[in-house]
């Protein structure tokens, strides 16, 4: 516990401290004041309106459509499973300027529902509610569809043949067990959505403002500190309380789960309603999530001189002068970037689950919360905090590339300690007590009962934690050295200058960068697969 | 590059093992080589997302003075300028280049920078010198913020581009213009700037009033106006449907780059009458490490050398005039004679209330 401590105290909560007491103090005396008159704005309490909604709104649609998705990637065995499995998660981690652009292809003026049916959905909130299920979707998928799969489907079969009926059998059994992870991604997804930052700014177009747009503005642009650290401390009240809720509601659902082998839960589908089922849920992800990505790889084809490699060649060179290294090298910083910010959450991540598990009681949980705290902090409070605070040794840390990987981290680590906790909670403690009375040492008994039994999880958890460091935007912007580029930051270069050129390898760019996720995620998928068929469990 | 990371990725575990306190030593060795002293120190260069520079350029300077130039880019010019407004006394760099004309109030109001007379200013114009006799920044190039139009789809139908503020205004571009956010977008800043420039402190919202009338749109950054909306871009096969955008005056330069052979005529062109000028500024960090190293990159930034350099990097007018300029700026860019163009303190005395007036009038 006290690694996973002292990280966030030292790369969250002391950064983002020492930004707010900036903009709350003045001479010495704290000014809170200041928080009144900025709560009682009108436009701010519509900001905050719009932020609540949206984000209820998104959440419920995206579970809604992914909840058979998970059923889907769980139960059912179908070919070409694991390569759509890993495609879902690409989305989750494309940087929100390259995937605006893609859709606003699909949605927007002269998209292709435009061209279709004379359909525009841009700068609308229908755009917002879709973009948001298309980021989200594998965060459903893979946090429900994880622990489903795991489920020992005889305990339904039981109940059935002790005459439930196929529906009350999954009501009594299946629900009750999936709650805490449908709970844990509902709250992921309603994080995520409370604090959309690309999204809303560009589907819905000015009208619409988050309260992390609202921080962005305010702290970036106007450098209005005083009024961005009343708005976040706001954001983190709500987001706090949330986290605090979800805490307690988990706790009371979750209880001692027999875990099997995924590999022989799942089964070829039988039956209309499976095949239904499937059929549609290919549907969905071809339509909402596929297609969107297609545009992205048509866009990088699409050269002047017809449809051809032209834009892929240019990434080789250096002539842009955007970068003083080829964008090329871009894939390789952020390789290296994720694969040590990977390790950095895994650790921590790991280090917190393990100790949240063994612990109970109130300071535990709000250490639990506390973890979840940097996904519903802005990028640019973040950024900004690690400017004024890490700025003296022996904690200069602003010109060290490790900066890079700690912010992405950050992130990171939520994801981890989401993914473990359910499954690890989920280990019955007399395994642990036996092994115990048998005379293993903890350590031993850890890794003879905990690791077997976590192992998948621990890859889910890193296959996110990796797919997010490569796609981390907010915070890399505002630290990544001209030598140090990674992939995002190279694309929101490039699309930031006019001309064919620049645009087109923004999009090749996007395409290496989806690629380098889909190849990632899905060899882990093989890994894990290699590993639990070799009947380990 | 990619070597020097793997490198360091063992270090890394090893930190992690070790426990986050002894990452402090890790972080020095993040730092650029040679930084502990001497005439060879690196010199390093805090800039935003758009700064561009050629290799060469770079070796040029590091042959002239043995130093290596480190550049850290903090996202867009007004969070560049923001980040050394909060690292004050302590800056992460020696030198920054990039505040604007928008932007050189708040830099100078708080202090950031140390006088230095870079050499060469003399061959600056004097309406670029904007700190004159104080000397705490050096203009180093500048651009024009225009509407740009779609050449074949004027030619199509028939109709002349417009060229003027109160073109744009006409019936006959009804529904044609895409502007971006002026909140949060510096083109969208510098167009609300340019009609309060031309219409005076009480006419832009009636102007604004007007050209909303008329069916301007709004979107939210450049990228996504350009790029998505603006039918010339990409080349002249844009996918939107929106022949007038506001861009930059070297925009349409820009679209022709990289063709081959290059054509007749630019397939975008500027309304020279739509035009606000944003003149970038570098400026020596006060507080800076490297104070020698910050001043000879002064000068060399005023240098032919980088001034040449300037036009096909970043896409705007170097500061000096008696460089060479590229061709596809003298044929296919636009001189313009009139631009609109406010004072500094003109600009931050009102910009947050104009923004916020914009805000309440137009996007809704």
């Amino acid at each position: 516990m006290a690694v996973p401590a002292a990280f966030f105290a030292l790369f969250f909560v002391h950064p983002v401290a020492a930004i707010v007491a900036r903009g709350l103090r003045d001479g010495g005396r704290w000014r809170f004041g200041r928080a009144g008159a900025v709560l009682t704005d009108p436009l701010v309490l519509d900001v905050l309106w719009f932020t609540a909604w949206q984000a209820a709104a998104s959440t419920a649609l995206t579970v809604a459509v992914a909840l058979p998705g998970a059923y889907v990637f769980a139960r059912l065995d179908f070919p070409g499973k694991r390569l759509l499995r890993a495609l879902v998660v690409v989305p989750f981690v494309l940087p929100t300027v390259v995937a605006d652009s893609a859709f606003l292809a699909l949605l927007g003026r002269g998209g292709l529902l435009d061209e279709l049916w004379g359909v525009r959905l841009d700068t609308t909130v229908w755009a917002i509610l879709l973009a948001h299920v298309f980021f989200n979707y594998a965060v459903v998928v893979r946090t429900v569809g994880g622990l489903w799969a795991q489920l020992d489907p005889r305990q339904e079969e039981a109940a059935r043949m002790l005459g439930a009926s196929r529906l009350t059998a999954w009501r009594r059994i299946t629900l009750p067990a999936l709650a805490p992870a449908v709970a844990a991604a509902a709250l992921m997804v309603f994080l995520f959505t409370f604090t959309s930052f690309g999204v809303v700014q560009i589907l819905g177009g000015p009208r619409y403002s988050t309260l992390e747009v609202e921080i962005y503005r305010q702290t970036a642009q106007l450098l209005d500190l005083p009024t961005a650290a009343v708005l976040t401390l706001l954001q983190f009240c709500a987001v706090g309380g949330l986290l605090l809720l979800h805490a307690r509601t988990v706790r009371r659902r979750e209880s001692a789960l027999r875990l099997v082998d995924p590999a022989h839960t799942s089964r070829r589908p039988r039956g209309a309603a499976q095949w239904a089922l499937l059929g549609s849920t290919v549907t969905v992800v071809a339509l909402l999530l596929l297609l969107p990505l297609g545009v992205l790889v048509e866009r990088s084809l699409d050269a002047p001189d017809g449809y051809g490699f032209a834009f892929y060649r240019a990434l080789g060179s250096e002539e842009g002068g955007t970068f003083t290294v080829a964008p090329l090298e871009a894939v390789g910083n952020s390789l290296a970037f994720a694969a040590v910010a990977t390790l950095i959450a895994l650790v921590v991540g790991g280090l917190a689950a393990a100790a949240l598990t063994r612990r109970a009681g109130r300071l535990v949980r709000g250490f639990d919360a506390l973890l979840m705290l940097p996904l519903g902090t802005s990028a640019v409070t973040v950024g900004f905090g690690f400017l004024i605070a890490l700025d003296e040794p022996p904690l200069d840390l602003r010109s060290a590339w490790i900066l890079v990987p700690l912010a992405q981290a950050l992130v990171g680590v939520p994801f981890v300690v989401r993914t473990m906790l359910p499954v690890l909670r989920a280990v019955d403690p007399r395994l642990r007590e036996a092994a115990a009375v048998l005379g293993a040492s903890p350590l031993r008994a850890w890794r003879e009962v905990d690791l077997p039994l976590v192992r998948r999880a621990l890859l889910v958890a890193a296959g996110f934690a990796f797919a997010v460091s490569l796609g981390e935007f907010g915070a890399t912007v505002f630290i990544a050295r001209a030598d140090t580029l990674t992939l995002p930051v190279a694309v929101a270069r490039l699309l930031g200058r006019a001309g064919a050129l620049p645009y087109g390898q923004a999009m090749a760019l996007s395409t290496i960068l989806m690629l380098v996720c889909a190849v990632s995620l899905l060899l882990l998928e093989r890994v894990r697969t290699d590993r639990s068929g070799s009947g380990e469990f | 590059m990619t070597t020097h990371l793997r490198g360091r990725s063992a270090a890394a575990l090893l930190v992690t093992a070790l426990g986050v306190t002894s990452l402090a030593a890790c972080g020095d060795s993040g730092d650029p080589a040679g930084k502990d002293g001497g005439e060879t120190a690196a010199v390093t260069l805090v800039t935003h997302d758009s700064f561009a520079v050629s290799d060469d350029v770079l070796k040029e300077f590091t042959e002239q003075t043995g130093r290596k130039v480190e550049i850290l880019r903090g996202g867009d010019a007004g969070t560049t300028v923001n980040q050394a407004v909060l690292s004050k006394g302590n800056p992460q760099g020696d030198v920054l280049f990039g505040v604007d004309n928008t932007l050189l109030s708040r830099a100078l109001d708080h202090g950031i920078f140390s006088p230095y007379e870079a050499r060469g200013l003399e061959k600056v114009p004097e309406e670029l010198r904007l700190d004159r006799g104080k000397h705490r920044v050096t203009p180093v190039d500048y651009g024009d913020i225009c509407v740009n139009y779609d050449r074949g789809w004027f030619e199509k139908k028939r109709l002349a581009p417009p060229e003027t503020f109160d073109d744009l205004v006409k019936p006959a571009y009804k529904d044609l213009l895409v502007t971006e956010n002026a909140a949060t977008s510096s083109p969208g800043l510098g167009f609300l700037l340019a009609t309060a420039a031309e219409y005076g402190d009480d006419g832009w919202q009636d102007y604004w009033k007007k050209l909303k009338a008329n069916g301007v749109e709004v979107v939210d950054g450049w990228e996504q106006a350009y790029n998505d909306r603006f039918s010339g871009s990409g080349g002249g096969k844009g996918k939107g449907d929106k022949p007038l955008v506001v861009s930059y005056a070297s925009s349409p330069p820009a679209e022709v780059l990289g063709q081959d052979p290059l054509p007749q005529e630019g397939p975008t062109g500027v309304a020279k009458g739509t035009c606000f000028r944003q003149t970038e500024f570098a400026g020596l960090l006060d507080g800076a490490e490297n104070p020698e190293g910050g001043k000879e990159l002064l000068d060399f930034l005023l240098s032919e050398t980088f001034q040449e350099d300037v036009p096909l990097q970043m896409f705007v007018h170097p500061a000096r005039t008696d460089v060479k300029l590229p061709e596809v700026f003298t044929r296919y860019g636009e001189t313009i004679e009139k631009p609109a163009s406010l004072s500094p303190e003109k600009i931050a005395e009102n910009r947050e209330q104009w923004v916020k007036a914009w805000s309440q009038l137009v996007p809704r």
